[in-house]
């Protein structure tokens, strides 16, 4: 994993409010090659962020003095920084909400590091990538192929035949391949506004996909549903 | 009883302190007490308020009669005065105290003036100082002028001795509660001194209140009065002192006093005399009234003065009640036996000496058969005191038009003449047909003997069903026709034979006596009637109310009996949830709407005291209310409208009422109280079950935690000294390890006691969605990820398996729940297998049907694929199999107990299964386990599926082709 990080050692900000998970954090992502910024409020968070431009945020929904939502708004209204939220188990609107406001990602506690790590690293190739303006040509997790340039589809090689919008549902989802995207955000992008009540539309064709694509639909190891809150095409 | 008391009484002296506390919250009464008009009440009343506003207390004037006296005028400028209300009465405007906008107000301190006045029609009380109770009530101090004639029991003296009865009288007990009383004295010569120089009344109006009440001679008697009024109250207080500081002293040996009561006009004479000698021997008193056949036949005016004598016992204090039988001086006596009476006070008898002699009265049976209680007979006052013209002080004088006098509920004297009433018909009739009938007797040549026989047979006749009146005319009518029809000379009044005089006097006698005696019976049947019918009102009330529960059947109930007994215009008022007085749903309350304006039923509720018709606090309004006063307060009202013409003062009536008040009120509390039990009893199974809750997680709790806080203290330890003994790498590894699957364990109880929670308080409301059976499957293996490594876990899911109705994050629950248990349960490398498939709600199986709608899985026709469901319920049902040990028979349904735990299980917490039920329950389905065939066990979901998928969303415009 050193391999992978640059010279210039990524820089995180935790915005956290209970000490030990912050020095938890701090241990561990420093052990893995990143330097840590800490805020314990959303408002010095938000100062961080604008000070100290990371490269990465980590936010915890909870917090005592504004709640996450209004922290990622206010965030999402001047920086494109790639943003994680934490969240407690049972706060699937929140996460939701907050994805919806432009979250990249979300992790629930209590969570493993290397699930964090995991998160930290798409969450840094997606704005690497949007950076470079090079939104990928082509996408690869597992037998999966995607040529975005070709409308291709190859599974183990072989090409699978898909209707246009399974193509441009499949395609969103390998463009954002490793964060997870809520139904809102795929009805929006795939089946345009408006569309945002037809969740068992997308269901249809998820599953529709599953079945071109996974070899067994009910254990799916490319097209992941979070439940309750969206899809996340594996990574990795 | 007589025995000196030695000590306080703690009883009273608890009394004593509860009375001053219900004082603190209520406002102070100061009276300013005066001889007569013009000592200058008012001025120091005027003075002092005053005084209290420059020592910065928020001081209101709410009424005071300037009576043009230009010192007063001078006062008065410099107070913050109220706006009067405007009253028409009969078509003449007159000012009146406005006692809504001083509670509106709410000043520290209200003055208004003449305690004892009477308010116009269209007030919200009759008396001001209802008006001025409720001011206290609200804890406003209230300062206040009263005259020494207008005091209740000194009623009489003063009229005595001034010759002029004053109409308008204050209740004893409104002046002895008062915190404070201040005598305004002036000697008479200086009185009359200023009221020639016209300081008390306009020049005009002098000379007449100089030669009518103002005369030197009631001025100095009404100033004995007021000083010794007031000396008596001074008494009281020094007596009250005494008491709670408990100084040796004399006692007061207990007294009581009863006072007897009729209709008459006299009565209220012997009620103030009771009152006074009650006062002088510090006795409680009561007032009785007896009812016998004799009074069922009172006018509608002796009625009403019966009431209103009762009232009038009330209003001063005394406890009142009404005896029923035949002799009234048996039931007084034996009354004043059962309640320790020792003095009884009785008016004089009316009749005349001989005819006392012959029947007897009351009062002579009382004074023998007294025994050791004290009889005082009180001459009874002249009958027509009440309608002389009343001089009537201040007030009386210079209004000019004078008050309505009509005291509540008396209605004027309604006297028709009975002559041509179907009785009297009925009577003539009868001596006609009995003439018929003796003269055909006659005729055939019977005797005289059959003839007056058959005259007797009519005055019988007409006694029985018409009462003594008819009876007595049939009586001397047949006398008469007897002898106008066969006495000789036939024809004639003319007597030949003086025989027949004898004849007439015994005919007359008999027929007299005959009718007495069934007219008697008659009434005594009547009364016995009513008796029975008010007992048997009470006894169906009873009966009805204590087979019910329910506040609201309770108050249907209650109504129904209260319609058969008193008509339909009854309500019962309860507060709701916001505080506000309601009737039931369907209960005819036309009445209360009319009446909510004057705010009378909010009255009742917070004074415990009935008001309306027939009452004296607003009895404008149509329907008369009466509160339903339970031991812990008033619970509501009761409202009912008296049919036209009837009234509800009747003492039988209102005691009636209020009986059935009282069993109404009591069967509601017993009703809250029994609610009241039953959360209590909830809440303590709540508790039961919590604190089993707490003993056993604080189990599960304790276990993972020991074993976190050891295995790193052990570490920690171990890297501080550098000696430890865990230096093997792999051991730390394996402490580590530990470490994490107990934090692991740990965070999966706290999830579970969390959805366990969820479950329980209610608060798990499912947001279903419609979703196919394989994502949720998809999502649940997923999330158990590594943990299900070594395990054949086999899916089969039918391709015509309907969509699911149901919240996804929780039946993922149920699913990841199962996974779990059979991970926990079964030995490791055997295989898990999740079937699922489609019932119809009856039960059986169509697992083949072909081509079922809303089905999943066509691949390439996804318009297709969830169109035209037909079928409305259907079950879903999901088998989760292993082939572990399985589950024993009898622990087939125990297994979803919280906290059932099977011997063999480990690491579980117990909520598993049971968090699996709830949640399937909230969706409407079940759970069960079931043992395999071929060995393992197999839980089975079934989730109802109706209705249909809504349509696709439709197809986004086709991008260009690349």
């Amino acid at each position: 994993m050193s391999a992978d990080v640059p010279a210039n050692l990524p820089l995180v900000l935790i915005i956290e409010d209970e000490a030990p998970i912050r020095s938890f954090l701090r241990v561990a992502l420093t052990g893995h090659g990143y330097r840590v910024v800490e805020a314990e409020r959303g408002d010095t968070g938000l100062i961080h962020a604008a000070t100290y431009v990371p490269d990465v945020v980590i936010l915890d929904l909870g917090l005592p003095d504004m709640d996450g939502l209004s922290v990622t708004r206010r965030l999402r209204e001047w920086s494109a920084v790639p943003l994680v939220v934490l969240s407690a188990r049972g706060q699937e609107k929140d996460k939701v909400a907050a994805l919806d406001a432009g979250a990249d990602d979300y992790l629930t506690k209590p969570f493993s590091m290397p699930e964090l790590l995991a998160r930290l690293r798409v969450a840094l190739r997606h704005a690497a990538a949007r950076q470079r303006g090079d939104a990928g040509a082509t996408v690869e997790t597992g037998g999966l192929r995607l040529d975005l340039a070709a409308r291709r589809v190859t599974l183990d090689g072989a090409e699978v035949r898909l209707t246009n919008l399974e193509y441009k549902l499949l395609a969103h989802l390998a463009r954002h391949a490793g964060r997870v995207l809520t139904q809102r955000q795929i009805l929006k992008e795939v089946w345009g506004p408006g569309s945002a009540g037809q969740a068992h539309t997308l269901r249809v064709f998820m599953s529709q996909l599953r079945h071109k694509l996974e070899a067994d639909p009910a254990r799916p190891r490319y097209l992941l549903t979070e439940q309750g809150v969206g899809y996340r095409m594996a990574a990795e | 009883m007589s025995e000196p008391e030695t000590r306080p009484d703690p009883d009273r002296l608890l009394a004593q302190l509860r009375a001053e506390e219900e004082k603190a919250r209520r406002g102070a009464l100061k009276i300013f007490f005066g001889a007569s008009a013009g000592v200058g009440k008012t001025y120091t009343m005027l003075e002092d308020g005053r005084k209290q506003l420059a020592a910065g207390r928020d001081v209101v004037v709410g009424y005071v009669e300037p009576h043009g006296r230009r010192e007063t005028e001078a006062l008065l400028a410099g107070l913050p005065q109220l706006a009067t209300r405007q009253v028409s009465h009969r078509g003449v405007g007159m000012l009146e105290f406005d006692v809504d906008a001083a509670l509106a107000r709410r000043p520290a301190l209200i003055l208004v003036d003449e305690l004892a006045h009477t308010n116009a029609d269209g007030c919200r009380h009759a008396k001001r100082w209802q008006d001025v109770e409720d001011l206290l009530a609200a804890g406003i101090d209230v300062y206040t002028t009263l005259n020494v004639q207008h005091l209740e029991s000194l009623n009489d003296i003063v009229a005595q001795i001034t010759g002029v009865t004053v109409r308008e009288t204050l209740p004893d007990a409104v002046f002895e509660h008062a915190d404070d009383v201040e005598l305004i004295d002036l000697p008479p010569d200086d009185l009359l001194a200023r009221l020639r120089e016209g300081k008390v009344y306009l020049p005009q109006l002098v000379e007449r209140a100089l030669a009518g009440f103002f005369r030197r001679g009631n001025l100095v008697a009404l100033r004995e009065l007021a000083l010794r009024r007031t000396a008596d109250r001074v008494n009281a207080d020094v007596l009250s002192v005494r008491r709670l500081q408990a100084s040796p002293g004399p006692w007061p040996t207990r007294e009581r006093v009863l006072v007897c009561l009729g209709p008459d006009r006299g009565s209220a004479r012997v009620v103030r005399a009771g009152r006074r000698l009650a006062t002088a021997l510090r006795a409680d008193w009561m007032a009785a009234t007896v009812e016998t056949p004799f009074t069922r036949r009172l006018s509608e005016a002796g009625r009403a003065r019966l009431a209103q004598n009762l009232r009038l016992a009330e209003r001063l204090g005394a406890e009142t009640m009404t005896l029923s039988g035949q002799h009234i001086a048996d039931e007084i006596l034996s009354c004043a036996r059962a309640r320790n009476v020792t003095q009884i006070v009785v008016g004089a008898p009316g009749k005349p000496r001989w005819l006392r002699a012959v029947i007897g009265s009351t009062t002579d049976d009382l004074i023998r058969s007294g025994g050791d209680i004290d009889t005082h007979v009180v001459p009874h006052g002249r009958d027509d005191d009440e309608d002389a013209e009343a001089g009537r002080g201040e007030q009386g004088d210079m209004r000019a038009p004078l008050a309505p006098r009509l005291a509540p509920g008396a209605e004027p004297e309604d006297v028709t003449s009975p002559a041509l009433g179907p009785g009297y018909r009925a009577a003539a009739l009868a001596v006609l047909a009995s003439s018929v009938f003796a003269w055909l007797m006659d005729w055939a040549g019977l005797t005289e003997a059959n003839v007056i026989m058959t005259y007797l047979l009519g005055v019988a006749y007409v006694a029985a069903r018409h009462g003594r009146g008819p009876a007595v005319a049939t009586s001397v009518a047949s006398v008469v026709a007897f002898d106008l029809l066969f006495v000789p000379p036939a024809y004639t009044l003319a007597v030949s034979d003086t025989q027949y005089l004898l004849t007439f006097a015994v005919m007359t006698g008999i027929a007299l006596l005959i009718s007495a005696m069934t007219v008697r019976i008659r009434e005594q049947a009547e009364a016995s009637r009513e008796r029975e019918q008010r007992t048997g009102a009470l006894f169906r009330m009873s009966r009805h109310l204590s087979s019910t529960t329910g506040t609201l059947t309770l108050v249907h109930v209650a109504l129904i009996q209260l319609a058969d007994v008193f008509g339909k215009e009854v309500t019962i008022l309860l507060p709701g949830a916001d505080g506000r007085l309601a009737p039931p749903p369907g209960a005819p309350a036309d009445f209360v709407a009319v009446d909510e304006r004057t705010g009378v039923a909010r009255w009742v509720l917070e004074h415990g005291q009935a008001a309306g018709h027939g009452t004296d606090t607003l009895p404008g309004c149509q329907a008369l209310y009466m509160p339903l006063a339970a031991s812990q307060g008033t619970l509501g009202v009761l409202g009912i409208r008296p049919p036209q013409g009837v009234q509800l003062s009747a003492p039988e009536q209102r005691q009636l009422l209020e009986t059935l008040a009282n069993q109404i009120a009591l069967a509601l509390e017993r009703d809250a109280l029994a609610r009241a039990a039953q959360q209590v009893q909830v809440a303590a199974e709540t508790e039961r079950l919590r604190s089993s809750l707490l003993a056993s997680v604080s189990h599960d709790l304790r276990t993972p935690l020991a074993v976190i806080s050891g295995a790193s203290g052990a570490l920690l330890d171990e890297d501080a000294s550098r000696e430890g003994v865990v230096r093997d790498p792999a051991t730390r590894r394996q402490m580590l390890q530990s470490i994490h699957s107990e934090a692991e364990r740990l965070s999966r109880l706290v999830r579970n006691l969390l959805d366990m929670t969820r479950v329980e308080s209610g608060a798990l409301v499912p947001e279903c969605e419609w979703l196919p059976v394989e994502e949720v499957v998809g999502s649940a293996l997923n999330a158990l990820g590594g943990r299900l490594a070594g395990r054949a876990v086999s899916v089969e899911l039918p391709a015509d398996l309907p969509m699911l109705h149901a919240d996804g994050v929780l039946l993922e629950q149920v699913f990841i729940n199962l996974l779990e248990n059979a991970l926990r349960h079964t030995p490791e490398g055997t295989p898990i297998e999740i079937r699922a498939r489609a019932e119809t709600a009856s039960g059986s199986a169509p697992r083949d049907a072909p081509g079922a709608p809303g089905a999943l899985g066509a691949p390439g026709a996804p318009g297709g694929a969830t169109s035209g469901a037909t079928s409305d319920v259907r079950d879903v049902v999901i088998d989760f199999s292993d082939r572990g040990p399985g589950i024993p028979l009898d622990e087939l349904q125990r297994v979803f107990d919280k906290f059932y735990r099977s011997e063999r299980g480990r690491g579980g917490t117990g909520l598993g299964l049971t968090i699996c039920r709830g949640i399937l329950q909230a969706h409407g389905g079940g759970i069960e386990a079931l043992p395999r065939e071929g060995g393992g066990a197999t839980f089975r979901l079934r989730i109802p599926v109706s209705g249909q998928p809504p349509a696709l969303a439709p197809d986004p415009a086709p991008d260009p082709a690349p």
